[in-house]
């Protein structure tokens, strides 16, 4: 690899992440689960299909409005499971504390996993505790592992996408993001954006549950809506067309972004889902996630297309058209 | 968002498209210079070239800060982190860390463990110092008369309450003196310049008039809205047709002839008028801006005594190793060349590993083509 240092453009899961996991980890680790590159591996084991995911979690803060470590690390895995078709079953859960972190702290973030987990119906079954000096980690780190079983007749996968489909989105795009920032750097922005963070297994089990024709599903976390299409058509013989318009966006988020000078598509989320279903179930997939409070502001944003091929094209608000590429190491803010 | 989402309306953008397409039906090709890279970022962010007929086309200016910015300026900040190592903090604005000196990037210092902090403002490095009163911080202070009057009341601020520990390592410059240098150019060809909005709530309208009545070409100070810029072209087309050329204001509900006389007045007391080298440009004669001598203290370029390091900042001798091979920046920036045109675009230069400047920040030429496809006809 040209960079003979990790930076943190390696962890912003846009374009570096993914030359990492394609020129260092695949080649290693070669399998064929691994090689999907799904959110959760697929495993066939004894007739029945499970689901396995892991996740580290190094959110700074720890607390922010609408979450924290805790709620992210149980959401974040059961979504990982939720969004492949499997029933999120069982979640592990690994601490790396930094000596001196307050005990107060540490029962918070407990709790609000413990909250979580029940919510979704999980449990927690195995754990690992690992104390390091002062200084070796910032304050807590969290890794969750997390099992589920895929039901007979599920069957979500990239190569199911056609021509035609619909892309839907579950909600408002950027919240966590820009939440995690403005705390993180003290923005004092009001009124306070708050994380979207939340387990997504009861509605998207709802909607598995419904029949609708739903082909695919991602949560579009690190990098955002943006990258998560990308994800999808890259190397296909189709592109997608989004429309600006359509894409729901919290006002204060989109006031945050414009001052900031980052663009909301590429923004964290981390309680919603991107779902391509047939034309014909998009409306009804629509109006089951509406039922649901994490599905009130679903909305179809754009379809899957011909042309151009293996790209995702933004219709703009003013009628224009732009090539939406993955992101490209971290936002920064801008100068001017 | 009250006063943004009216100048994005759709159905106004389709009308004013039709009025240029019927203003422009049958005329010569025409070349507007958008001179400011918030212009460009918004011209590819809302796909605005299609919207314009094929005889019209739109270059991109040197007013994207990061892009002009000499390699030579980033080896300075870069040799001040490894020689005064445990001593110094730098802080920057965001689209400064990627930017490519001659070897490294602030970014890969920073993996490295030096101290490089991305801040807001010159307030969030003025906070980063009185809180490391055992730390020299230095601000890395870029971009043209929107960005220095913040630089210039730090320095002020600084001055007031004592902080002696903060330190700003300035490569200022100015709007008005590019342009005469760009027009002064033989390849350039063009009919107007779009002239930037922030730039002109500062300086106002004023400078531009030489452009006008010199060069006889047409000025129009125009927001960055989508709909801001397509009027602000529909305004230089109406003058380009006539055969006019004045400064006109499209900003209106923001820009004013006088600018803002406060921050010019601090701008005044703390900066004054040095010829400073533009990347891809060269030297400029008085296009930058330096600190004083009563604020000597405050300078870095002069506390670090960078000039002991053999670089020369204002004299626009490069460090000789930061020529960078085959980049055409330069050219990209007068506007003569198209990223297309360079054969290291999208090989061996891209966002990833970019190799020259325009190629870094969002605002550049060659990422803004990069990141949303040329569309140009």
């Amino acid at each position: 690899m040209k960079n003979d240092k990790i930076t943190l453009a390696h962890g912003s899961g846009g374009k570096l992440t993914h030359e990492l996991i394609r020129q260092l980890f695949l080649p290693n680790f070669s399998n064929e689960a691994l090689s999907q590159l799904g959110d959760s591996a697929i495993l066939q084991f004894n007739g029945a299909r499970l689901a396995f995911t892991t996740d580290s979690y190094v959110v700074k803060p720890l607390f922010f409005p609408g979450g924290d470590i805790g709620r992210l690390a149980v959401s974040g895995t059961i979504n990982d499971l939720a969004v492949v078709g499997a029933k999120p079953m069982f979640l592990s859960a690994g601490f790396i504390i930094e000596e001196g972190f307050e005990m107060s702290l540490l029962e918070k973030v407990v709790n609000s996993m413990k909250e979580t987990a029940a919510v979704a119906g999980v449990e927690i079954v195995t754990g690992d505790t690992k104390v390091v000096e002062r200084g070796s980690v910032d304050n807590l780190y969290i890794n969750t592992c997390g099992i589920g079983v895929v039901n007979n007749g599920v069957n979500l996968s990239i190569s199911r996408i056609e021509i035609g489909d619909k892309i839907i989105i579950s909600g408002t795009i950027a919240d966590h993001g820009l939440a995690v920032i403005s705390e993180r750097e003290s923005l004092g922005f009001s009124p306070s954006i708050k994380s979207d963070c939340a387990p997504l297994s009861g509605l998207i089990g709802r909607l598995i549950n419904s029949g609708a024709n739903i082909k695919f599903m991602r949560d579009p976390t690190r990098g955002g809506l943006a990258t998560t299409l990308n994800e999808i058509v890259n190397t296909k013989k189709y592109g997608i067309l989004i429309n600006e318009q359509n894409i729901p966006i919290n006002n204060n988020v989109r006031a945050l972004c414009e001052i900031l000078g980052y663009d909301p598509l590429y923004i964290a989320n981390e309680g919603k889902v991107v779902i391509v279903a047939s034309a014909n179930d998009a409306a009804k997939v629509c109006d089951i996630l509406k039922e649901d409070d994490l599905g009130k502001d679903a909305e179809i944003i754009g379809e899957a297309l011909k042309e151009p091929q293996g790209k995702v094209c933004l219709k703009t608000v003013i009628g224009g058209t732009r090539i939406i590429d993955m992101l490209v190491g971290d936002q920064l803010p801008r100068i001017c | 968002m009250k006063y943004i989402d009216e100048f994005r309306n759709g159905t106004i953008a389709i009308s004013l498209s039709d009025k240029i397409a019927e203003l422009v039906k049958g005329f010569r090709k025409i070349t507007i210079m958008e001179v400011c890279g918030s212009h460009t970022m918004s011209v590819y962010r809302y796909g605005l070239k299609r919207l314009l007929p094929p005889n019209i086309r739109l270059l991109s200016g040197p007013g994207c800060p990061v892009c002009v910015t000499p390699v030579s300026f980033i080896d300075t900040a870069i040799t001040i982190l490894h020689k005064f190592a445990n001593e110094i903090i730098i802080t920057t604005f965001g689209d400064l860390f990627r930017a490519p000196g001659s070897s490294s990037s602030l970014e890969k210092e920073k993996a490295k463990g030096a101290s490089v902090v991305v801040v807001y403002s010159t307030r969030d490095a003025m906070k980063i110092a009185e809180k490391n009163t055992d730390k020299k911080v230095i601000f890395l202070g870029i971009g043209f008369e929107t960005t220095t009057p913040t630089i210039a009341a730090s320095v002020l601020e600084a001055e007031r309450s004592n902080l002696n520990n903060y330190f700003v390592l300035t490569s200022h410059k100015t709007m008005p003196h590019v342009m005469e240098a760009l027009l002064r150019d033989k390849e350039l060809n063009l009919d107007g310049f779009l002239c930037p909005a922030h730039v002109s709530t500062i300086i106002g309208s004023r400078p531009y008039e030489f452009i006008a009545q010199d060069f006889h070409i047409p000025c129009v100070i125009a927001g960055f809205e989508p709909l801001d810029i397509l009027q602000g072209i529909y305004m230089l087309l109406e003058q380009i047709v006539k055969k006019e050329a004045g400064v006109k204001i499209q900003y209106s509900r923001v820009a004013k002839c006088n600018g803002n006389p406060t921050a010019l007045a601090i701008l005044d007391k703390v900066f004054e008028p040095c010829d400073v080298e533009w990347r891809g440009l060269g030297l400029i004669p008085k296009s930058g801006l330096k600190l004083r001598n009563r604020y000597a203290r405050f300078d870095a370029s002069k506390v670090f005594r960078i000039l002991d390091f053999g670089f020369r900042i204002d004299s626009g001798i490069q460090n000789p190793h930061s020529a960078s091979n085959g980049c055409i920046c330069g050219d990209i920036l007068r506007g003569v060349k198209t990223p297309s045109d360079c054969k290291l675009f999208k090989g061996a230069c891209n966002p990833e590993h970019p190799v020259g400047a325009c190629m870094v920040s969002g605002e550049g030429t060659c990422a803004a083509y990069y990141k949303y496809g040329e569309t140009e006809p």
